[in-house]
């Protein structure tokens, strides 16, 4: 009984515990269609690139993994979230194909540019962006919400004006390269894989981690500390917005075109609940970047499981929106704040016991 | 007669807060004239222009006021878009193919409104999950209903009595603004039952707000919800109180959206809670909580409304201009916001 509180206090129990629902509920799902009950788990290389349910929810799920990393450090040090991430996606892809099409050509097969300008202009286009939310809410002190609805309403429009209103195809096979294969390999979940180890290792090997910290927790005290709290929280947009333009060009890759209107549609959403599912506090402060890459695959993995039920894509929303009411609701303060009565009534009762022997 | 030092505090309580609502009535009002003198020719300048905006925003309008509501406690409600699109679907379908009589289904709306208020109030209040989440949920919830309703577009016109709801029309009385056309025929400016609706909502909203225990309570929770708890209020119902107005609201919009675009399908109002939270900042809402008024976000909504309407008037640009510009616009009354906060913070220190 100690032994499985113990393991329901741990940090990561949440994230893990609701990917292995998941994954339990699509196993008796396969039982039940007579399949064997490991059907769930292989991984079956067809045409020379691997296939299977899995490999499936990593590919799908690297876009929102890798949002989920920066949208945790905004999280984590400006106690607010970053709603912008998604418009900044579809504008770092429109202005990627923007650039390799020429401005009002909608339908290429050369480039007009190096590919690697177009990329190039993409990541620095949302690493604008990000500047631009963190100087609004660092040294301006605006709620991250209210500073980031400004290009979450304007990322997408400026988008749109780049693409003359039209959806951008580039026919080029080197530009389907970040959305494709590489050898039998996804190259998505290559590009989140990098992503993530980039991140960890810059939070093993330097402070920024606990400079995020320590300013989430109280950017007062962390100024007075000698902190420069400002310039910490501004950097964490700055490296968010870069990585929503990372995601950006995934996802344009991906259908090789820029859909201005639809890349990166609710995936700001996705990247929050990856955070929140993860067991980090939005209130900022402590964060688990496991935490949220797992939270990240199991929405990945919840929506496929969905899908593969045989629910229709704009039905699947009011499944993620009961499971998301659940978790959060069992990591509410007062559901916490009940149990943990409960848990210390227990103990009073089995110390009166022992004192009544 | 000597000034009372509480006539002074109302003179300096005028400038930290009107201030700002101020300066949105002083911008729509340059902006409409702007857009009067360079679009008179296309009949910019005609009063219809006006109602046309009040008639297309007045889903927008009753949503803002619970938007602000929301926002006067230090909350948010991100689910209202989803919400009416939900409503609007369930009036559809309830109307083509469940046959039932419209009345009984807006009533029957407005009750869904007050159960989902109540739900997410509840997470909200009692449950103390921070308000983004609940009410992401309850977005996600209400657009995949909207699917679960139907998945195809419906068209309402088989009920006559909403088919004639929406087709009321009253004319301008005394045949104020009545111009004459390029064909000589006299046109009186007329307006629709919604804009009726919108108007007796925000009108309302504003007396609660102002007037009532329960508007000051809101304001109280907003400021400082200790300070309201050691005052007695209790703020867990009072914020409750606060989504499930909003929900209500919200359903009436949901109708009145619903009278304008005679229609339900499941990507309907799409990024209207982004609009509406938009109009309540313009309008000097801060999303701290605290401070904010239903007049401000009526001229935010008006603005935005105008922003749109200019780019369509003009024809030629692309109508994402219309988003750029009240990006724009919202980014200058943001900053606006943190330059008073700053030298309110100046002040006091």
């Amino acid at each position: 009984m100690k032994q499985i509180r113990k393991i329901t206090k741990m940090r990561l129990f949440l994230p893990i515990f609701s990917m292995v629902l998941v994954m339990a509920i699509n196993m008796i799902y396969d039982v039940a269609n007579g399949n064997v009950f490991y059907n769930f788990f292989t991984i079956s290389i067809r045409n020379g690139l691997l296939y299977g349910r899995l490999i499936d929810i990593l590919n799908r799920g690297s876009e929102a993994a890798i949002l989920a990393i920066g949208m945790t450090l905004v999280v984590s040090s400006s106690a607010g979230v970053d709603i912008s991430v998604g418009s900044v996606m579809s504008l770092a892809g429109g202005m990627c194909c923007m650039l390799l099409a020429g401005f009002g050509n909608a339908n290429v097969s050369q480039y007009a540019m190096p590919l690697w300008v177009g990329l190039l202009a993409g990541l620095a286009v949302a690493c604008l962006c990000g500047a631009f939310n963190g100087f609004l809410v660092s040294y301006l002190n605006i709620q991250p919400m209210v500073a980031t609805l400004i290009l979450f309403s304007a990322g997408r429009a400026i988008g749109l004006l780049m693409c003359n209103s039209t959806i951008v195809y580039i026919r080029e096979p080197s530009f389907q390269f970040l959305g494709g294969y590489l050898g039998p390999i996804p190259t998505p979940i290559i590009v989140a894989i990098l992503c993530i180890t980039v991140m960890s290792l810059i939070l093993k090997y330097t402070a920024l981690g606990m400079y995020v910290q320590s300013v989430g927790i109280n950017a007062k005290a962390a100024r007075i500390a000698g902190y420069q709290s400002r310039r910490i929280i501004f950097t964490t947009f700055v490296i968010c917005g870069l990585l929503a333009g990372i995601a950006g060009l995934v996802a344009t890759s991906r259908i090789y075109s820029a859909d201005t209107n639809n890349i990166g549609l609710n995936f700001e959403l996705d990247a929050i609940l990856a955070v929140a599912l993860g067991g980090n506090s939005l209130g900022g402060g402590k964060f688990r970047l496991s935490g949220s890459i797992i939270g990240a695959y199991t929405i990945q993995a919840i929506t496929t499981t969905l899908y593969a039920l045989g629910v229709s894509s704009a039905q699947a929303p009011v499944f993620k929106a009961v499971i998301v009411i659940l978790i959060v609701t069992i990591q509410s303060p007062a559901v916490k704040a009940v149990m943990a009565k409960r848990a210390a009534a227990k103990e009073v009762a089995a110390r009166k016991g022992a004192v009544g022997v | 007669m000597k000034t009372s030092p509480l006539a002074g505090n109302t003179h300096r309580r005028m400038n930290n807060n009107t201030v700002l609502i101020m300066i949105t009535i002083a911008l729509f009002v340059i902006m409409y004239a702007a857009g009067c003198i360079a679009y008179s020719e296309k009949g910019f300048d005609h009063l219809q222009t006006f109602l046309n905006i009040l008639i297309n925003n007045s889903g927008l309008i009753c949503i803002a006021c619970g938007m602000t509501c929301v926002m006067l406690t230090g909350g948010i409600d991100v689910s209202v878009g989803a919400l009416i699109a939900m409503d609007c679907m369930f009036i559809a379908v309830g109307i083509e193919y469940w046959g039932v009589s419209s009345p009984i289904l807006m009533l029957l709306v407005l009750l869904i409104g007050v159960a989902f208020g109540l739900l997410q109030g509840f997470c909200v209040g009692y449950l103390g999950i921070q308000p983004f989440i609940v009410t992401i949920a309850g977005m996600f919830f209400a657009r995949g209903m909207t699917a679960v309703i139907c998945t195809q577009q419906v068209t309402i016109k088989s009920d006559p009595f909403f088919v004639g709801l929406a087709n009321l029309k009253f004319n301008m009385p005394f045949e104020i603004g009545a111009y004459f056309n390029n064909k000589g025929k006299e046109m009186i400016p007329y307006f629709r039952l919604p804009v009726i609706i919108a108007l007796v909502v925000l009108v309302a909203i504003f007396l609660v707000l102002r007037y009532t225990r329960f508007g000051r309570s809101l304001y109280a929770v907003g400021g400082n919800q200790q300070s309201a708890a050691l005052m007695g209020l209790d703020v867990k119902k009072v914020r409750m109180k606060a989504y499930v107005l909003s929900s209500f609201l919200c359903s009436i919009g949901g109708i009145c959206y619903c009278l304008n675009t005679m229609a339900g399908t499941t990507t309907q109002a799409t990024g209207l809670e982004m609009d509406a939270i938009a109009s309540s900042v313009i309008g000097g809402t801060l999303l701290t909580g605290g401070v904010g008024n239903v007049i401000g976000s009526f001229f935010g909504v008006l603005i935005n409304g105008t922003i749109s309407s200019l780019v369509k008037t003009n024809g030629k640009l692309i109508s994402s201009w219309a988003n750029v510009v009240s990006a724009m616009l919202l980014c200058f009354f943001i900053v606006l916001q943190a330059v008073f906060a700053k030298i309110k913070e100046r002040s006091k220190g």
